[in-house]
C-alpha cells in the first residue's frame, strides 16, 4: 500500500486489516519530514521518540485483538499554539522558548485517547497573530507549491505539514482566518468549527471570543473524522457548548440538489484576483450542475468587518498576553535592575514586532477615555455583521466565496505594511466575529497556484459545509493535485 | 461643635469558605506549603480557563441579601488588567459595573445612638497569591511567590462614605463581620486574612456637603489599628488644611509601630485597569427563585437574634446586643441557656467575668475551657445555695484554667457553703467575742460595723459561710 498522501480513511482499513503497520506508516511519516522539513520549515518541534512509541502502542493493541477507535495509528502534527503536556510548547515566540507544559490541552486529550500518533508541533505566526507564518519567532514556512511564497498564516506550519504530506492530519487554529486561510494556500482542506463545538482548553489564548480549534487534512472525509474527534462539550471550557456532537461523517456522500447557495456581493467584488475569481466562478458552476440555487446576497456591514476585528481581538489579546512576564515561566531578562524593569526587557524582548504592535494597539482601544469609542463600539459592530448573517441563513443554507483574495504571495511582500496584511483577511474575518462555521475546500488553480472556496454555514452547521465541500470535492477532484516536492 | 467633620468610606475584603476556589477545584485551605494548592488555572499558565464555582455565587448572594441589598438579574465578570508578581494572569477576574448587589445597608449603634450606614456595592472577585520577602520589601534581596490563596473567592463590600468618625468606622466593622459570620460564609478572621479592611477618609469644614480630598488608609490589620490609623489620618489632614495645604490624593500605608500613616503611591493619576468583560465567562442570569430560597434559607442574622431576646429572654437591650455581637458568643450563651434558665444571669456571667478573662487570656471564646453546660451547672450550684457568689468567682477562675467541672472543684476544694445555722451561729460567736468594740459601734447605730463583723466570719469560716445567714445571725444577735 503506498502511504505517501493515502487519505486518512484508508489508512484505518489498512490498519485493520493489518496491511500496514501503525509503526511503518509513522516511520514513514517521519522519513518525509527528514527530506523535507529543512527546506519547508513547517515545524518546530519535531517528536519522533514520542511517536514512535504511540504507533508502537496502537500497533500492539492491534495484534491483542483489539478493536481500535476511529483514527488510531494516524500521525497527526498539531498547531504549535496548543499545550501538550511534556512537549516544548512555543506559541512560535521567543518568550515560550523553553515552556513546556504540565498538562494536555483537552483536544489532545481526546486524540490521544483514539491512539493518534502526534509526529510535531507546527511552525505558526507568533501567537496565531499573522496572515503568513513570517512573525514566526523562529523561522518562516515555506508553501510547498512555490517555496518563494507563503503558506499563509497563522496556521502555516499545519498547512505545509499536510500538504507536502508530512503528516496525514493537522490540528490548527483559527480567530481570523487561520486556519481557512493557509489551507487555500496550500491546496488542502481546512475547517474553522462554530465557536464553542470544540474545547479552547489549552489552546493559548489570543483573542478568547474568537478562537477556535480546528482540523486540516487532504480531503473533506477526513477533515469529517478529525472533527468528530475533536469537537464535543468541555467542563473545563465555560464557553464551550453544552449538548451533543453530531456524527459529522454522515454529513458525506449526500446530495445538495436544492440546496439554497449565497454568494455575498462584497466578497466577489474588487480586491478579489481575477484568477481567484475566475476559480470561484467555475466552482460554483460545478455546485449549480450539482442542484445547487445560487443567488447573490448582501452582507451590508462587512466592510466594517476588519476594524471590528483588529479592535476585538487585540484588545482580548493585550489582556491575555499580560501573563507573559518572566515571572514563573518562559523568557526572563537576566540580571533585571527590579520588577519593572525584569517585566520590561523580558517582553520587549521575548515578543515580536507584530505581537508588540497588536497588545499596544488592544491596549489602546481598552484604555480610559477611548473604551467606549472603540472597543465597545467594536462589539456593537458585531452585532451588527452577526445579523446580516443570521438574515442571510434564513433564505440560505449556506455561503459560498472565495477564501483569499488572492493566491499564495511572496516571502516579504506584505511584511513592510501592516494594514496591507490585514486586509487579506477581508473573506475570513466575518465568520469569526459572527462565531459561525466555515470550511476552505481545494477549488483550482490559477497560476499554478491552489485556489481555496470558503463555505459558510449556521452556527453548528458543519454537517451542511461537509455536504457541500464532499460533493464539489467528489466532483472535481482538485484535491489529488500535489505539490512537486 | 469641631471646626471639620471627618468622612469615611470602609472597602472590606471577606475570603469565602468555599472548600475550592472560585473559578478553579484547587483547596482553599487556609495554611499549607507553598504552591501546594494550586493548579494549571489559578497558576494562569498558558491555555487554561476559568470555570465559576457555584457555591461562590450563593454565598455572594447571600452576604448581599444579609445586607439588605438588591441582588442583580443579570451580572458578569470583568478583568482588571494590572502587573503585580502575586497576580499570575497580571489581570485579576473581578466584577466592575454589573456587581452581584448593589444599595443595602445595614445599622450601627454607637453610644446608644442607632444608624443606618449605606452599603454601594458587593462583588466577587479572585484572590491574589502572596510574597514573601527576606526582611521589608525595599531590603530584600529576593522575593519568593506563594500561588495558594490565588484564586480564592472574595466579596468586596463597599460601605457609602456615611461614617463620621474612627469610633463609628469601628462599630461598622465589628457589626459587618457579625453579620457576615451569622450567614456563614466565612470566618472573619483579621489575624488570618479572611477579613481585610481599607479605609477612604477625607475632612471638610462643619457644615459643607463636598467631598474633601480622600486618602486611602491600608494595611490596617486589627479593629483597634483602624481606629488608631483612622485618628492619626484624621489629625494629619487637619493639620495640613490649618497649615493652607491641600491633601494629595493617594494610599497610604499605616505603620503600626511607628502609629502613622505613610505615603505609598500618588493616586493623582489613578490607575487605568482597562476593565474588559471577561470572554471566557459566560454572563450569568440570576434566576429569582432562587435568590428567594437563599432568602429564606438565610439563617438568623445579628439584629433579628439580638431582638428574640430582648422578646423571648427578657434581657435588656444592651446585653443583648452585646451577646449577639459575635456569633460564637451567641451561640455560646444558647447553648448555656439549654442548662439553666435565668438568662439574665448568664448574661451577666458571660458579659462580666468570662469577658474579662477571656481579654485578659488574649483568646476567643471558641477557645474557652469552661463547656456551656459547665457554666450552666455552676449557676445551679449558685442557686442551690451550694455556693455562695462570692465562691462562684473563685469557682469559675478554677473552671477557666483547668476547664474541671463544678462539682468536681467544689468538693475537691471544699468549698461547699456552709449554711448550718449552728456551724454559722458558733462563728458569728467567735467572731462577736472578738471584736466587742465593732459590736458596740453598730449598736450605737454605726451600720458599717455590720460588714466588718460579717468579715470576720468570713475570715473564720474560709469565706465560706453562707453571707445571708450571717447577716440575718449577727443581727438577730445584736438585737
Amino acid at each position: 500500500m503506498d502511504l505517501l498522501y493515502t487519505p486518512a480513511h484508508e489508512l484505518q482499513r489498512g490498519l485493520a486489516a493489518r496491511q500496514i503497520s501503525a509503526g511503518e506508516l509513522c516511520r514513514a511519516v517521519l522519513a518525509r519530514i527528514d527530506k523535507l522539513d529543512e527546506k519547508l520549515r513547517a515545524f518546530i518541534t519535531v517528536t519522533p521518540e514520542l511517536a514512535l512509541s504511540q504507533a508502537g502502542e496502537v500497533d500492539r493493541r492491534i495484534a491483542a485483538g483489539e478493536e481500535l477507535p476511529p483514527l488510531a495509528g494516524i500521525p497527526v502534527a498539531v498547531k504549535d499554539v496548543i499545550c501538550t503536556r511534556g512537549v516544548r510548547t512555543t506559541c512560535a515566540s521567543r518568550i515560550l522558548h523553553n515552556f513546556v507544559p504540565p498538562y494536555n490541552a483537552t483536544v489532545m486529550e481526546k486524540i490521544m485517547a483514539r491512539g493518534m500518533v502526534m509526529v510535531g508541533k507546527t511552525n505558526m505566526d507568533e501567537f496565531a497573530m499573522g496572515s503568513s507564518n513570517e512573525n514566526s519567532g523562529y523561522y518562516p514556512a515555506s508553501n510547498p507549491w512555490d517555496t518563494q511564497r507563503v503558506p499563509g498564516g497563522s496556521s502555516g506550519g499545519s498547512a505545509v505539514a499536510v500538504a507536502a504530506g508530512m503528516a496525514v492530519l493537522a490540528l490548527g487554529s483559527d480567530t481570523g482566518g487561520s486556519i481557512r486561510q493557509p489551507a487555500s494556500f496550500c491546496g488542502v482542506v481546512g475547517l474553522k468549527p462554530t465557536y464553542g463545538a470544540v474545547s479552547r482548553y489549552g489552546l493559548v489564548a489570543y483573542a478568547s471570543s474568537l478562537d477556535q480549534i480546528g482540523p486540516i487534512a487532504g480531503n473533506v472525509a477526513d477533515c469529517a473524522l478529525l472533527l468528530s474527534a475533536i469537537a464535543g462539550y468541555d467542563p473545563l471550557d465555560s464557553t464551550s457548548a453544552p449538548g451533543e456532537r453530531p456524527d459529522y461523517t454522515k454529513s458525506l456522500n449526500q446530495e445538495i440538489r436544492g440546496l439554497k447557495v449565497g454568494v455575498p456581493r462584497e466578497y466577489m467584488g474588487e480586491g478579489i484576483d481575477p484568477g481567484v475569481r475566475g476559480v470561484i466562478d467555475g466552482a460554483l458552476k460545478v455546485l449549480a450542475s450539482l442542484g445547487a440555487e445560487i443567488e447573490e446576497v448582501s452582507l451590508p456591514h462587512s466592510k466594517y468587518a476588519i476594524p471590528a476585528y483588529y479592535l476585538i481581538a487585540t484588545a482580548e489579546a493585550s489582556s491575555n498576553l499580560a501573563r507573559y512576564d518572566g515571572v514563573s515561566y518562559g523568557y526572563r531578562v537576566e540580571d533585571p535592575g527590579d520588577v519593572v524593569d525584569m517585566y520590561m526587557k523580558s517582553r520587549s524582548r521575548g515578543f515580536g514586532a507584530e505581537v508588540k504592535r497588536r497588545i499596544m494597539l488592544g491596549t489602546f482601544a481598552l484604555s480610559a477615555g477611548y473604551y467606549d469609542a472603540y472597543y465597545l463600539k467594536a462589539l456593537k459592530v458585531r452585532t451588527l455583521i452577526k445579523q446580516d448573517f443570521d438574515r442571510a441563513f434564513e433564505k440560505y443554507d449556506v455561503l459560498i466565496c472565495p477564501t483569499t483574495p488572492s493566491t499564495a504571495f511572496r516571502k516579504g511582500e506584505k511584511v513592510d505594511d501592516p494594514l496591507q496584511m490585514y486586509l487579506s483577511d477581508i473573506t475570513t474575518i466575518s465568520a469569526n466575529l459572527a462565531g459561525i462555521p466555515g470550511i476552505s475546500v481545494p477549488a483550482g488553480f490559477s497560476g499554478g497556484l491552489p485556489v481555496g472556496m470558503q463555505i459558510m454555514g449556521r452556527p453548528f452547521g458543519e454537517g451542511d459545509l461537509l455536504r457541500v465541500a464532499h460533493a464539489f470535492e467528489q466532483a472535481t477532484g482538485h484535491h489529488k493535485r500535489r505539490p512537486e516536492l | 461643635m469641631a471646626k471639620y467633620e471627618t468622612v469615611i468610606g470602609l472597602e472590606v475584603h471577606v475570603e469565602l469558605k468555599t472548600l475550592t476556589k472560585i473559578f478553579c477545584p484547587s483547596s482553599t485551605t487556609f495554611g499549607g506549603d507553598p504552591n501546594t494548592h494550586v493548579c494549571p488555572v489559578c497558576l494562569g499558565l498558558p491555555g487554561v480557563l476559568p470555570v465559576m464555582n457555584k457555591k461562590v455565587l450563593e454565598y455572594a448572594i447571600r452576604v448581599g441579601l444579609a445586607l439588605n441589598c438588591q441582588i442583580a438579574a443579570f451580572s458578569k465578570f470583568d478583568r482588571k488588567n494590572y502587573y503585580y508578581p502575586d497576580l499570575p494572569k497580571n489581570y485579576q477576574i473581578s466584577q466592575y459595573d454589573l456587581p452581584i448587589a448593589e444599595h443595602g445597608h445595614l445599622n450601627v449603634e454607637l453610644d446608644g445612638v442607632e444608624k443606618r450606614v449605606g452599603i454601594t456595592r458587593v462583588h466577587m472577585e479572585e484572590d491574589a497569591g502572596k510574597l514573601v520577602h527576606q526582611g521589608t520589601i525595599s531590603t530584600t534581596p529576593y522575593t519568593l511567590v506563594d500561588y495558594n490563596r490565588t484564586g480564592v473567592p472574595l466579596v468586596e463590600i463597599v460601605s457609602d462614605p456615611d461614617l463620621r468618625s474612627p469610633e463609628e468606622a469601628r462599630a461598622y466593622l465589628e457589626k459587618l463581620k457579625a453579620i457576615i459570620q451569622y450567614t456563614g460564609v466565612s470566618d472573619c478572621k483579621m489575624e488570618e486574612g479572611s477579613l481585610r479592611c481599607d479605609a477612604n477618609i477625607s475632612v471638610r469644614p462643619a457644615g459643607s456637603t463636598t467631598l474633601g480630598t480622600k486618602a486611602e488608609i491600608k494595611n490596617m490589620n486589627s479593629f483597634k489599628a483602624l481606629q488608631r490609623a483612622l485618628h492619626y489620618e484624621v489629625e494629619r489632614q487637619i493639620e495640613v488644611l490649618e497649615e493652607g495645604g491641600r491633601v494629595v490624593q493617594e494610599t497610604r500605608t499605616w505603620d503600626e509601630a511607628k502609629g502613622v500613616t505613610l505615603s505609598m503611591r500618588s493616586k493623582e493619576h489613578a490607575h487605568d485597569y482597562r476593565y474588559l468583560p471577561d470572554p471566557d465567562l459566560v454572563p450569568m442570569v440570576i434566576d429569582r427563585g432562587w435568590v428567594e430560597e437563599i432568602r429564606s434559607a438565610l439563617p438568623e442574622l445579628p439584629d433579628q437574634r439580638k431582638d428574640r431576646y430582648v422578646r423571648e429572654y427578657g434581657l435588656p437591650e444592651y446585653d443583648a446586643a452585646v451577646i449577639t455581637s459575635s456569633k460564637e458568643m451567641a451561640d455560646y450563651f444558647e447553648r448555656c441557656l439549654s442548662g439553666y434558665a435565668n438568662a439574665k444571669s448568664v448574661s451577666n456571667w458571660v458579659m462580666g467575668d468570662l469577658t474579662r478573662l477571656l481579654n485578659a487570656g488574649g483568646m476567643e471564646i471558641t477557645r474557652c475551657r469552661i463547656a456551656p453546660d459547665q457554666l450552666a451547672g455552676m449557676l445551679r450550684l449558685l442557686d442551690s445555695g451550694t455556693i455562695s457568689g462570692k465562691i462562684a468567682k473563685t469557682v469559675f477562675e478554677e473552671m477557666f484554667e483547668t476547664g474541671k467541672d463544678p462539682d468536681s472543684i467544689v468538693k475537691e476544694k471544699g468549698l461547699v457553703q456552709i449554711s448550718d445555722q449552728g456551724a454559722i451561729e458558733a462563728a458569728v460567736d467567735q467572731a462577736l467575742a472578738a471584736n466587742p468594740k465593732v459590736v458596740e459601734d453598730f449598736r450605737a447605730g454605726k451600720e458599717k460595723a455590720l460588714g466588718f463583723l460579717v468579715g470576720q466570719v468570713m475570715k473564720v469560716t474560709r469565706g465560706k459561710a453562707n453571707p445571708e445567714m450571717v447577716n440575718s445571725i449577727i443581727r438577730e444577735k445584736l438585737r
